[in-house]
């Protein structure tokens, strides 16, 4: 809601300057977005007359001019104005003036010609983001004024962002209200007093949609003359209020919806058949707005119609056919109580937003169409003449909101605001918004004003008294209440745990769109089943859901290995989202990826590139944080390349992949170089085991080393599940610590080397049980895996 | 006498050759050597001490005694000069060993938490420290929890306000993590205090909206929870981020799912409230929405609205994170470029 200063204090004047008022204003809840000048700063600009248009000798569209600006002589002016025009009454700019931007005007010569001056479009003195052509004044505009005196331009327009509540301020007689109120000053009102009609003519309503139409007032005005300007007045508050001025009828209707809060509408009465009908629409009709756009209309819409059809969407904006224009004789006035729910979400199912539509989706006060048509009335009367009929109604009593009658206990409002408020000072703040109030024995009974309707139950009025007791004045007090302890279990290890790990490895965490490009996208999936796809994207290349963290992580990638960057490691922490959308699956993930050297550039070793043991040293650290069974198990990804991608598992479930990129991609991908991703399910990870204690041994444990040659297909994994199968008490680790293929290893073979470390818990251990021990070993290996002992 | 003292002469000498000797070896090995020359079964002062048979009896204590000495002498000498040495080897050692320490270490490189990770830990921390949970909510939500429950219907002008991400009718990407307030008290009755962290989704893009971004809900439902708790723990909350004692302001606003609801703003911190560009020369930054839980909520989720009363807040976290550390860009959150990424570390 955007208004000039002065407007409002036509209605209200407190005594505060523009700063408190603003500060008043936003500390009640009404916050001011911005103040700011209706004019530019300028002065030294009077109200001018062209008295006599002559042409310029030396160029075509130069004008010589002499104007009166109410000194003994004219001044001669050289204007280049297209409307420049004998006894318009416009803006002159005499010498000595400044204008906006700090531009003087001097005496000047313009192709030969001496100027005295400069006649001023509306954009030259910032009153208008453009113009076309001079400013033009109305006729009785008193030559020789000053004219930031003549239009009271040392004003502010202050725009407020209401909150969707408080409608009941869409319109300057409503936040005069409330100006009143928070300053306990008097307001005044403006005349909306009946306006007899000088005419019997009437125009036909009839409403069939009463639930979202309860009260239609028509009312027909012959013989208008549509011709005659707005008066300056009017056009000046309708622009500090953001709105052009359309013509007088149109800039009554408007003008009426900025002071009172009512949107109204005009239609020229000679394009209507046989009455007015308010209904519901079935769809299928078409109707040209007054924008000129064409739209369908959806069923279910409220409409203004007539024999022909559709004449309006009811509550947004009005067609182009029956608009007023130029020619327009006879009116036919509407003021009306649309229902919320009639309109809300109408205008935007058509994408429109009006400052009608915005109005009646928050509620319009229901008894207000009768004051709007008076004051329309009255106005358009005033400006364009013409005799009005009387005034059609149509009323369905029991489709009105009801005025609320609400049950206030004076110890809830110390429950809710944790403060006790006087008696005397409830009923006071009460009663100045305008409520009624009853003592009753614990608190009021309050009745509330059909204007407030968004006042509907208890705790309204508690959040009305906080508001104007100040926010800013209640206490700051620590809770009291239950002891709750914050429960953290040891079974799930801190996410914060692992995102450490992998910044003290080395990575940067990244956070990426979780809204992926569809090609990107479906080049990293692991399978090829459809992602889920937003209605109403962005853009197409944030369309859809991510089904892995990979897509960001690459994007990221890209981006800084185009910066210059030839080491990256990154990490995302975030969910994925799979299936379809009646079992939609959004698990949480950790992964990341490596690329380029695996250690920073420096002095000391020789620098090497990342390869999947790089990667896979740092899954393996994430999944020892919380220990289970973990395999790495040899299996394809679409991703990755088919000789180096592992699908790990964790307790036997599989958890997630780890693998290079498939070299395949590095082009559409636009990478180059190698590139290591991994990606695991964040609940597996986080699942902890809580430690076991066994005792400490204090015999003297033992190595044995063994090399063994098997097939080169023979895994490590394999051989490992091997030994772990050995049911043993003695055998209590083992690792592998060298792969040997070459010199003295057959082709086709390769060498083991492998530690085992044994251990008794009560004894030593004797020789022979070691040696039987390491017998079970070399037997297990061959036969499960053909291993032979390298002697 | 004469053979007596020339017997003397004769040890004087030995030993003194013995000192020179011991005195001149350069290393260990040369030092054994000397120490065999002299006091080995073969050496020069033990031989002398073996022809001490030819001495007369009166003599041989007196001889007997220099020969002790001399042996104890060079013997002495001897350890000295091997500690000498051993000393001499262990410095050139050093010396030879000795590093230029200002070269850098290897892989000493950490990397860094997201800021908005490094932000929500420190509200995350803050809450538990004072009893809250935390919470996490799905993303993908359904209109019932994002909007109806919240006491926003199909009608509301605050649906219209949300810019939703939409996949049909009723799914969409949550606009606040308010929903995560109805999931948890859907499932629990009070006394509750949680805080919701995560994405929320906007379908808004320009220089100061991402279409993602991040949102802390807050909630604490109990029996006797009023605003001016809401005022206390929300005051403490900020002073204790931005660790440092600010004013913290409250100011009336609308959100369908509280009343009272509430703003707060908090002295700009760039400018300590005298007014800049990120303040907009008001002196003051909005840095938060809140409220009391409105009945028609608790009505949602079945919780006695007579009896339990509750405050709900949400904060964005990118405007937490840009205050607390100067960024003035939002959308360098989401570039993750290294040369940003690595100053949070």
């Amino acid at each position: 809601m955007k208004f000039s200063e002065k407007w409002l204090r036509e209605w209200v004047n407190p005594e505060l300057d523009t700063a408190a008022l603003v500060e008043k204003l936003t500390n009640a809840g009404l916050e001011v977005d911005a103040v700011e000048p209706v004019a530019g700063d300028f002065n030294g600009v009077r109200v001018g007359q062209v008295k006599s248009v002559e042409p310029h000798p030396d160029a075509d569209k130069l004008r010589l001019t002499r104007v009166d600006v109410g000194d003994a002589e004219l001044l001669e002016i050289v204007c280049g104005a297209s409307n420049v025009r004998e006894g318009l009454k416009v803006p002159v700019a005499v010498v000595g003036a400044v204008l906006p931007g700090e531009f003087k005007i001097k005496k000047a010569k313009l192709r030969g010609v001496p100027s005295f001056g400069m006649l001023c479009s509306s954009k030259e003195l910032g009153l208008t983001e453009s113009a076309d052509g001079l400013m033009e004044l109305a006729d009785e505009a008193p030559v020789g004024e000053d004219f930031r005196v003549y239009l009271g331009l040392d004003d502010v327009s202050i725009d407020i962002d209401l909150t969707p509540n408080r409608s009941d301020c869409l319109g300057v007689a409503g936040v005069a209200r409330e100006v009143g109120v928070l300053t306990s000053t008097d307001v005044c009102q403006v005349n909306c007093d009946e306006v007899k009609a000088s005419s019997d003519k009437t125009f036909p309503v009839k409403v069939s949609a009463t639930a979202a139409c309860p009260r239609y007032l028509g009312r027909v005005i012959e013989n208008v003359n549509p011709q005659v300007e707005t008066p300056v007045w009017m056009q000046e508050k309708l622009r500090r209020s953001g709105l052009r001025s359309l013509g007088p009828v149109v800039d009554v209707t408007n003008y009426v919806m900025l002071e009172l809060g009512q949107p109204m509408h005009a239609f020229d009465l000679d394009k209507l058949n046989n009455g007015i009908s308010v209904r519901l629409s079935q769809g299928g009709d078409k109707l040209t707005l007054l924008d000129g756009q064409e739209i369908e209309i959806q069923p279910e819409s409220l409409l203004i119609a007539d024999d022909n059809g559709p004449l309006a969407l009811a509550g947004i904006m009005g067609g182009e056919q029956s608009g007023v224009t130029e020619t327009t004789h006879n009116l036919f006035l509407e003021a009306a109580f649309f229902s919320p729910d009639a309109i809300a979400g109408k205008a935007r199912a058509y994408g429109l937003h009006t400052d009608s539509s915005h109005r009646f989706e928050r509620g319009v006060d229901p008894a207000l169409a009768q004051q709007a048509m008076q004051r329309a009335t009255a106005l358009l009367l005033d400006i364009v003449g013409g005799e009005a009929g009387p005034v059609t109604e149509v009323l369905s009593d029991k489709d009105l909101p009801s005025t609320a009658s609400i049950h206030l206990r004076e110890d809830r409002i110390k429950r809710v605001l944790g403060i006790s408020l006087e008696a005397a000072e409830v009923s006071e703040q009460l009663s100045r918004l305008g409520l009624a109030l009853t003592r009753v024995e614990d608190g009021w009974q309050v009745t509330v004003p059909s204007f407030r309707f968004d006042l509907a139950i208890e705790v309204d009025l508690i959040e009305e008294l906080g508001r104007l007791y100040g926010y800013d004045r209640l206490p700051e007090t620590r809770p009291q209440g239950t002891v709750l302890t914050s429960n953290i279990t040891e079974r799930l290890t801190q996410l914060e745990r692992l995102q450490n790990l992998l910044v003290d490895r080395g990575y940067f965490e990244a956070v990426t769109y979780s809204f992926v490009e569809p090609r990107l996208q479906s080049l990293l999936a692991e399978d090829d089943l459809a992602p889920i796809k937003l209605a109403n994207p962005i853009s197409a290349d944030l369309s859809v859901m991510r089904t892995s963290l990979w897509p960001g992580l690459v994007q990221a990638l890209v981006y800084n290995a185009n910066r210059q960057h030839e080491r990256v490691r990154l990490f995302e922490v975030g969910r994925v989202f799979k299936g379809d959308l009646d079992n939609i699956e959004q698990e949480r993930r950790i992964g990341g990826l490596i690329y380029g050297d695996q250690d920073a550039e420096q002095w000391s070793e020789k620098a090497r590139e990342v390869d999947f043991f790089d990667a896979k040293a740092d899954v393996e650290a994430l999944l020892d944080v919380t220990g289970g069974d973990i395999r790495f198990q040899a299996e394809t990804h679409p991703a990755l390349h088919p000789g180096q991608t592992a699908r790990i598992y964790k307790n036997g479930e599989a958890i997630g992949w780890l693998g290079a990129l498939h070299p395949k991609l590095q082009k559409p991908l636009d990478v180059n170089g190698r590139v290591y991703l991994f990606e695991l399910s964040l609940p597996a990870v986080l699942l902890a085991q809580i430690p076991e204690f066994t005792a400490l041994s204090k015999y003297p444990a033992i190595r044995r080393d063994l090399a063994l040659v098997v097939d080169e297909a023979i895994t490590a994994g394999q051989i490992e599940d091997c030994l772990s199968a050995i049911d043993s008490d003695i055998l209590k680790s083992f690792q592998l610590f060298d792969v040997y293929t070459g010199d003295g290893v057959e082709l086709g073979k390769k060498s083991l080397a492998m530690a085992f470390h044994l251990q008794h818990g009560e004894r030593t251990l004797k020789d022979d049980e070691v040696d039987a021990l390491i017998k079970t070993v070399t037997d297990t290996l061959e036969q499960a895996v053909g291993a032979t002992i390298r002697s | 006498m004469a053979e007596l003292s020339s017997q003397l002469q004769a040890l004087e000498e030995i030993t003194a050759t013995a000192r020179q000797a011991v005195a001149e070896a350069q290393d260990n090995r040369a030092l054994d050597d000397v120490r065999v020359e002299y006091l080995g079964k073969k050496g020069k002062i033990t031989a002398y001490l073996k022809q001490l048979g030819n001495v007369s009896v009166e003599d041989r204590p007196v001889i007997g005694k220099s020969v002790n000495l001399a042996k104890q002498e060079v013997t002495g000498l001897v350890e000295q000069r091997g500690k000498a040495l051993a000393e001499a080897a262990m410095q050139a050692a050093l010396k030879a060993e000795t590093v230029d320490v200002t070269l850098p270490g290897r892989n000493s490189e950490v990397g860094g938490l997201h800021p908005v990770t490094r932000t929500l830990q420190r509200i995350e921390r803050y809450f538990r420290n004072i009893g809250f949970d935390v919470a996490e909510g799905p993303e993908i939500e359904d209109s019932h929890h994002n909007f109806t429950a919240l006491n926003i219907p199909e009608t509301h002008p605050a649906r219209a306000m949300h810019d939703t991400f939409y996949f049909d009718a009723d799914k969409l990407l949550r606009t606040h993590t308010s929903p995560v307030q109805i999931r948890v008290m859907e499932e629990n009755q009070p006394p509750l205090r949680l805080i919701a962290p995560g994405r929320v989704y906007r379908c808004d893009s320009d220089l100061t909206h991402t279409p993602m971004f991040h949102q802390v809900e807050g909630l604490m439902v109990d029996e006797n929870i009023s605003f001016t708790d809401l005022k206390g723990v929300l005051s403490d909350f900020l002073q204790a981020f931005f660790e440092k004692p600010l004013k913290v302001r409250f100011r009336p606003s609308y959100f369908p799912f509280t009343e009272p609801s509430a703003e707060a703003d908090i002295e700009c911190v760039i400018c300590g409230g005298e007014g800049c560009r990120v303040c907009s020369h008001t002196g003051w930054i909005e840095i938060l929405g809140c409220g009391m839980v409105h009945p028609n909520v608790f009505e949602h989720v079945n919780i006695d609205s007579e009896k339990y009363l509750g405050f709900a807040f949400g904060l964005g976290v990118e405007r937490m994170a840009m205050l607390r550390y100067g960024v003035n860009d939002l959308r360098l959150f989401f570039d993750n470029d290294l040369r940003f990424l690595s100053q949070f570390k």
